[in-house]
């Protein structure tokens, strides 16, 4: 802490926001952004083991080829369930509606988001859509894969459609009050001095998330909206048979799911580009481009949407300007890859979990994008779509890539939101082994992909065998590595020992204030002088 | 345990040149991830915090740097497309001389029709040597019609034909999948393809073949569902003449014309009021529900079997004009 800040709040780090109060009461109707975005992290945990627990049920069945466990049906209600749960309960809100919550306006130099009230809201909205969907999981389900592809889902699913479809709308409304939240928060709560090419990139990455959210999702609502009125008025949208177009939904679900991708991802590299410096002891490399990057990634995210369609009957023209707009969007990605790359270079380079997660992040991301590659050239996507490849590729990006940069998130800025410090032999064995589990796990899906295993299989050949043991051991490596950080964080709330202000001695303003913060963030609002990753390679705060 | 693969069966052309492309893309990503790798285990090593490496140099920090990778990076991307996006035109596009066969796919099991009559389900014979076209439709959902040692997929829509082209190398046989999720048995819902010699192809076909052709049996279907008692020549309800229809253009009801192909025949027998033709009356019934898509797929090859017949003169007197009958195979 610095001394500017000390003098004047002498009991700042007493009346901690976590301590502001203790009843139930206060939490439930809390409107401090800290607090909400702990109410975020209990919810999005619970559906993480929601998610991971069909994932292990889907891993455990797929170890026989003829299947063992689980019929049919039951199979494609697990993995729609998997999908679901993890994309739009975990995956979409998990770095934004947690770690940004939390960090936003200690990053700023503010005292909350924009509009605290709104931001309760959106965790209420968030948690009526979770109880829709959790309700659609325990009366029976649902089988239509987490895309709800149309006529299946509109007129031969005898699942329950429409009560997934519920949960999965009113969430969305919360992902739209959480991006309004934090657009008008960075333009109008930066601190004096804080310019736009001073904020950490984390910023600017949810910046560009939150116009996603705004921009996409109500496309998502409107698409879920008319597939209910199919399936339960029977008007003729999607289905043919009464006069509808089945790829008319494919390009609503994908106009606003492709950009989802991103909304996941790039909070994933906001974090990595602040833990990387902050490592390293080096300013980031090339700071606009990797800002300019996210903006350019969030612009063309929008034009891309048809590289899932391929082979669902676009013209191949079409199929044409798509790969070639799915390659321009890959090369922002390329940059910033590079670009932390180059931040290690002459640094002082220190190997703390944020960093093995860090790292872990660009192999893993690395090897998700390059796959991108062979999926956007229209010849090899004609046989590796629908496949185990596809499998594997988005989940090096979202789970390799995605939950590892949570992961790095949450251990960097724990200090700063429990005000301890975790154990870090078991940190960073956590890290090692979520590296080695995963590539276990997934690795084995490409070549699964490739020799033409079809996706969602509840049986297989058996000459697919073998790929199929080898990912679900790794599988299991996987669960353990992932309980891990429940285990030695939880305990560390009790008995981590003290971290003090800065552990790290980083340069954000988050820093810059005690841990946990006070209830208002700051005791005195910070002045913003220097940009955000001035490792020299000693650290300068921002506000020096 | 089972026989360990690495690499997927090849009996086609395609499938070569497509592996070629991935096996192009596989040298691609190792070197990006190896120089990427490289770099941060270097880097990681060199400059770890202790070490005593020197660190003083700043001058290479340049926005060169980023110019330089950005375009490498961006090239290296386009040459990519280029090459996967010849190569699918090519797979898009049959050659004219294709042989059509028909296949639709429904929960949850694909058939298979071709021209002479001939019908299989979860099995499809192809010769050896000879691109073959797949004219495919789907009962009730969205399938996915995929044989990886072809390397091609294609999805198969309800309510529209969709092409797929092979021609297979090797004969032998391979997998069939579908590979669009379609409920519950989608993942038993496969078959194989059997590629066989030219010669032994002729023997399968007239082993198998019935006594009649796809476009005789879709004759029949046209008396037998009633559809004679209005189109044909005998008729008193005025319907349009469907002798000489196929592959021409068919002015509408309200402007514009359609080319009367297999999709504009499919939609006026089961959506009829879709597009109606001009000067005629909307009367007729539609036949979703009652006949099934490969009943549809007989009665277009009976039309298209007429497409060389003359068109009986306008407004046909009641005369004892006979049914005509065309020659029995219509390669298109």
């Amino acid at each position: 802490m610095s001394v500017a800040t000390a003098e004047p709040a002498p009991d700042a780090g007493a009346a901690n926001y976590f301590f502001a109060g203790s009843t139930i009461r206060s939490w439930l109707l809390t409107h401090d952004h800290k607090r909400i975005a702990l109410l975020y992290f209990m919810s999005i945990t619970v559906f993480f083991f929601i998610g991971g627990a069909a994932a292990t049920l889907i891993r455990l069945e797929l170890v026989e080829p003829a299947g063992w466990l689980v019929s049919s049906d039951t199979y494609n209600r697990l993995f729609t369930m998997h999908g679901v749960v993890m994309v739009w309960f975990f995956l979409i809100p998990a770095v934004p509606n947690t770690v940004g919550n939390f960090m936003i306006p200690l990053m700023l130099g503010a005292r909350d988001l924009a509009f605290p009230r709104l931001n309760l809201l959106s965790w209420y909205i968030y948690t009526l859509g979770g109880l829709f969907t959790v309700y659609a999981l325990l009366v029976g389900g649902v089988d239509t894969g987490w895309t709800f592809y149309t006529p299946f889902s509109s007129m031969f699913s005898n699942s329950n459609v429409v009560w997934a479809l519920v949960g999965v709308f009113i969430t969305g409304f919360s992902s739209i009050l959480t991006g309004l939240n934090f657009i008008v928060t960075i333009h109008k709560l930066r601190a004096p001095g804080l310019t736009w090419y001073r904020m950490p990139v984390f910023l600017w990455s949810l910046y560009a998330t939150s116009v996603i959210l705004v921009l996409a999702t109500p496309v998502l609502a409107i698409t879920l909206l008319l597939l209910a009125i199919e399936r339960i008025f029977r008007i003729g949208i999607f289905d043919p048979s009464i006069g509808g177009d089945p790829l008319l939904f494919q390009h609503l679900f994908w106009f606003y799911s492709h950009p989802a991708v991103y909304i996941m991802i790039l909070p994933g590299m906001g974090v990595v580009s602040e833990i990387i410096p902050c490592f390293a002891r080096k300013p980031l490399f090339g700071y606009k481009f990797v800002v300019w990057c996210s903006m350019a990634i969030a612009a063309i995210g929008f034009l891309v949407w048809g590289h899932h369609m391929f082979v669902a009957g676009m013209s191949m023209y079409a199929g044409l300007v798509f790969s070639l707009l799915s390659y321009l969007v890959s090369v922002p990605s390329a940059i910033k890859v590079f670009n932390w790359t180059a931040t290690l270079h002459r640094g002082w380079i220190r190997y703390d979990a944020p960093m093995l997660y860090a790292l872990g992040f660009i192999g893993l991301f690395t090897t998700g994008g390059l796959t991108g590659l062979f999926l956007a050239a229209l010849a090899v996507d004609v046989h590796v779509t629908d496949t185990y490849f596809v499998v594997a590729h988005f989940h090096y990006i979202m789970v390799g890539g995605m939950v590892t940069a949570f992961f790095a998130g949450l251990h960097y800025w724990w200090p700063k939101i429990s005000g301890r410090m975790y154990p870090e032999y078991w940190a960073r064995m956590a890290a090692l082994l979520i590296f080695f589990g995963f590539n276990l796990t997934f690795f084995p899906q490409f070549i699964l992909g490739y020799l033409g295993m079809p996706r969602r299989y509840h049986t297989y050949p058996p000459e697919f065998q073998f790929w199929h043991v080898l990912s679900s051991a790794g599988a299991a490596v996987l669960a353990v590595a992932y309980l891990m950080p429940l285990g030695y964080l939880g305990w560390s709330v009790f008995r981590g020992k003290p971290a003090g202000d800065n552990p790290w001695r980083a340069t954000g303003l988050e820093w810059q204030t005690s841990s946990p913060p006070p209830e208002h963030n700051f005791a005195v609002t910070p002045t913003v002088t220097r940009g955000p990753y001035e490792y020299t390679p000693d650290p300068v705060p921002q506000n020096a | 345990m089972n026989r360990l693969q690495f690499w997927p069966q090849s009996a086609s052309a395609a499938a070569t040149e497509v592996d070629h492309l991935f096996i192009a893309l596989l040298v691609v990503s190792f070197l990006v991830l190896g120089l990427v790798f490289g770099l941060m285990i270097y880097f990681g090593t060199k400059y770890r915090a202790g070490s005593t490496a020197d660190r003083s140099d700043e001058h290479l920090k340049s926005w060169r740097w980023e110019v330089a990778w950005t375009t490498v990076t961006l090239l290296m991307f386009l040459a990519l497309f280029f090459w996967g996006g010849d190569l699918y035109a090519r797979l898009y596009r049959p050659p004219p001389n294709a042989l059509d066969i028909y296949i639709v796919g429904k929960q949850w099991m694909w058939k298979a029709q071709h021209a002479d009559g001939q019908a299989e389900i979860n099995e499809l014979h192809v010769p050896v040597g000879r691109p073959v076209r797949l004219v495919m439709t789907s009962q009730d959902v969205i399938h996915s019609f995929y044989v990886p040692a072809f390397r091609l997929k294609h999805d198969v829509l309800p309510g529209r034909y969709e092409m797929l082209w092979l021609e297979a190398t090797v004969a032998g046989t391979y997998p069939l999948f579908c590979a669009e999720f379609c409920g519950t048995d989608h993942s038993r819902m496969g078959g194989r393809i059997v590629v066989m010699a030219p010669a032994a192809y002729e023997r399968w076909l007239a082993a198998r073949g019935p006594s009649s052709t796809m476009a005789q049996q879709g004759e029949a279907l046209f008396r037998q569902l009633g559809c004679s008692g209005c189109h044909g020549a005998n008729s008193t309800v005025r319907a349009p003449p469907l002798e000489g229809l196929y592959g021409r253009p068919v002015p509408l009801q309200g402007g514009g014309t359609v080319i009367a192909d297999d999709q504009y025949i499919r939609d006026s027998i089961l959506l009829p009021k879709s597009q109606i033709a001009a000067g005629y009356a909307a009367v007729m019934p539609s036949f979703a529900g009652q006949i099934e898509e490969e009943d549809v797929l007989k009665l277009t090859a009976y039309l298209r079997s007429l497409a060389t017949a003359a068109p009986p003169p306008e407004n046909p007197p009641p005369e004892n004009a006979p049914p005509e009958n065309t020659p029995t195979r219509a390669p298109r």
